[in-house]
């Protein structure tokens, strides 16, 4: 097989790794914290 | 600043707030700005010598400079004082009005996007291009420009801080890539290498070619405005932000003439108004296998580094509008570990990648909408200049910065970008029409569903005096 093609599949492995970490990451922190809290930022605010 | 651990706020915990974080520096900014822009000067800029020639490309390159000199300055000022993510939306909302606001949020989001997927359309086709010079011309683009966009949305989700620092460092080494082409030309020994005497013609067109070409000028500098998406996140915004923004506009203008001295002086304009890589053409006309990889290289750090300061500027825009509740407030949250609009930068990502393969063969209908976007948001700001400084005249708040020559900066800026527009409509007529029919169609939901859910009283967050004639 040529190498641009296993560096094709690696590229769609590696997005999907990356999508599915930061989708996984998301659902964690939305089980973990208030939703009050998460959104609590204020504008311009320190 | 609020202090925020792991274990504040958790399901059942007390209740603190978070915010995001303060890291960043000058050198941040000029990396957000320069970032976004200077894939511009490696592709792009030259279909206006197809227009308008050389010199109609040399006056495009000058005209939409002071352009966006205008914008700089306008938006040092502002920003200096709205120290707020958002950008220009935060400072349409506390100067004009929701309305105002609402769009130049959606001009923000739309700019960036767009811009975001043209550069990862750039990444695949340059990745497409070395295969074909390895023996291997059928490569598919598509995973890698699902891989870029995933591998920079990553980046930003994990930290503002990560993701600048791994900007200035890529941004550095494209214009450094730059000038290194300029030296290798021998450019203070005209007719050596250079031929400007011999390449140089008339305006081709006359001077409606040199309008038209002014379009195509916006790619030298488009994105700079971005510099202020990072108000919130900056240590200090009233030195960051304008010593970011003017050193970064300063960077772009050498950039630019250097980029049009060198490649007009090598190639025609006939072939240099078509080209797709012009700066690596240049590399391949002049220098061996070495400047080749430098250009080469520039190049697609020049796409990757516009590409994430995309990201993270898109994404500010959207959490700012989801937290005034413009969109829903779910988009508002910052993540509680990383600090970030992590909610803002995971929901836009499939809107990236599905503008990125539906349209990487018409790389210029997504960068039009792009261009278009960030233009009307231009024209925005020099009605919010003079608003603002009559509303709030010197003295009456705190500036951290005042731009001199007001309010000449505004007129000139609203008088350039309607040239703009006139250069639009000659080249793409329909594309303005249908941007502008959309924008009107988003108003219209703005106004009759959407603005029922705005905080409408929470969103004068600035500590200013009642406003002059109120």
């Amino acid at each position: 097989m040529n190498i641009w093609v296993l560096v094709s599949y690696g590229a769609w492995a590696v997005s999907i790794l990356l999508f599915g970490w930061m989708i996984l990451d998301a659902l964690a922190v939305g089980k973990q914290y208030k939703e009050d809290f998460l959104m609590s930022s204020r504008e311009g605010e320190e | 600043m609020t202090t925020t651990t792991t274990t504040e706020g958790k399901a059942g915990g007390g209740a603190q707030h978070i915010s995001l974080r303060k890291v960043l520096g000058p050198v941040h900014v000029w990396a957000l700005g320069v970032g976004i822009v200077l894939v511009g000067e490696f592709t792009g800029w030259n279909f206006s010598l197809a227009k308008g020639g050389a010199w109609g490309a040399l006056i495009a390159c000058w005209y939409i400079g002071l352009l966006y000199t205008c914008v700089a300055m306008i938006d040092s000022e502002v920003t200096s004082t709205v120290a707020a993510a958002g950008g220009q939306y935060t400072q349409a909302k506390h100067i004009i009005g929701p309305l105002m606001a609402f769009n130049v949020g959606l001009y923000l989001v739309m700019a960036y996007t767009m811009l975001e997927a043209s550069n990862a359309i750039v990444v695949g086709d340059l990745l497409k291009s070395f295969a074909g010079e390895t023996g291997y011309p059928d490569l598919d683009v598509k995973p890698f420009i699902v891989l870029t966009i995933a591998v920079l949305a990553w980046l930003n989700y994990r930290g503002v801080y990560a993701t600048l620092t791994v900007n200035f460092v890529i941004t550095a080494i494209a214009f450094a890539s730059i000038i290194v082409l300029f030296f290798s030309v021998s450019p203070a020994s005209p007719g050596k290498v250079l031929l400007h005497r011999e390449l140089f013609t008339d305006l081709p067109y006359g001077w409606i070619g040199a309008i038209g070409a002014l379009q195509f000028g916006m790619w030298y500098y488009l994105g700079i405005e971005g510099t202020c998406q990072a108000a919130e996140e900056v240590r200090s915004a009233g030195r960051s932000i304008p010593l970011g923004t003017m050193s970064g506009m300063i960077t772009l203008l050498v950039a630019a003439s250097l980029t049009w001295y060198v490649a007009s002086g090598l190639m025609p304009w006939q072939y240099l108004g078509q080209a797709y890589t012009p700066l690596y053409d240049a590399a391949k006309l002049t220098g061996g296998g070495a400047l080749q990889a430098i250009m080469f290289i520039g190049t697609l750090f020049a796409a990757l580094a516009s590409a994430n300061g995309c990201i993270n500027d898109a994404s500010r825009s959207w959490f700012s509008m989801g937290r005034d509740r413009y969109m829903p407030e779910w988009f508002g949250a910052v993540h509680p570990r990383y600090r970030t609009p992590y909610r803002a930068i995971l929901f836009l990502i499939p809107i990236a990648v599905v503008f990125a393969l539906l349209f990487y063969t018409r790389l210029d209908l997504v960068i039009g909408f792009s261009i278009l976007s960030g233009l009307l948001g231009y024209t925005f700001m020099s009605f919010n200049m003079m608003r603002f400084r009559k509303l709030w005249p010197l003295g009456s708040i705190h500036r951290g910065y005042v731009h001199p020559f007001h309010p000449w900066t505004a007129i000139i800026l609203l008088l350039l970008c309607t040239t703009v527009y006139f250069a639009t409509y000659l080249g793409y007529s329909d594309m303005l029409l249908s941007i502008m029919a959309f924008y009107i169609a988003a108003s219209v939901w703005f106004a009759f569903h959407r603005y029922k859910y705005v905080k409408r009283g929470d969103q004068f967050t600035m500590p200013w005096p009642r406003p002059k004639g109120y």
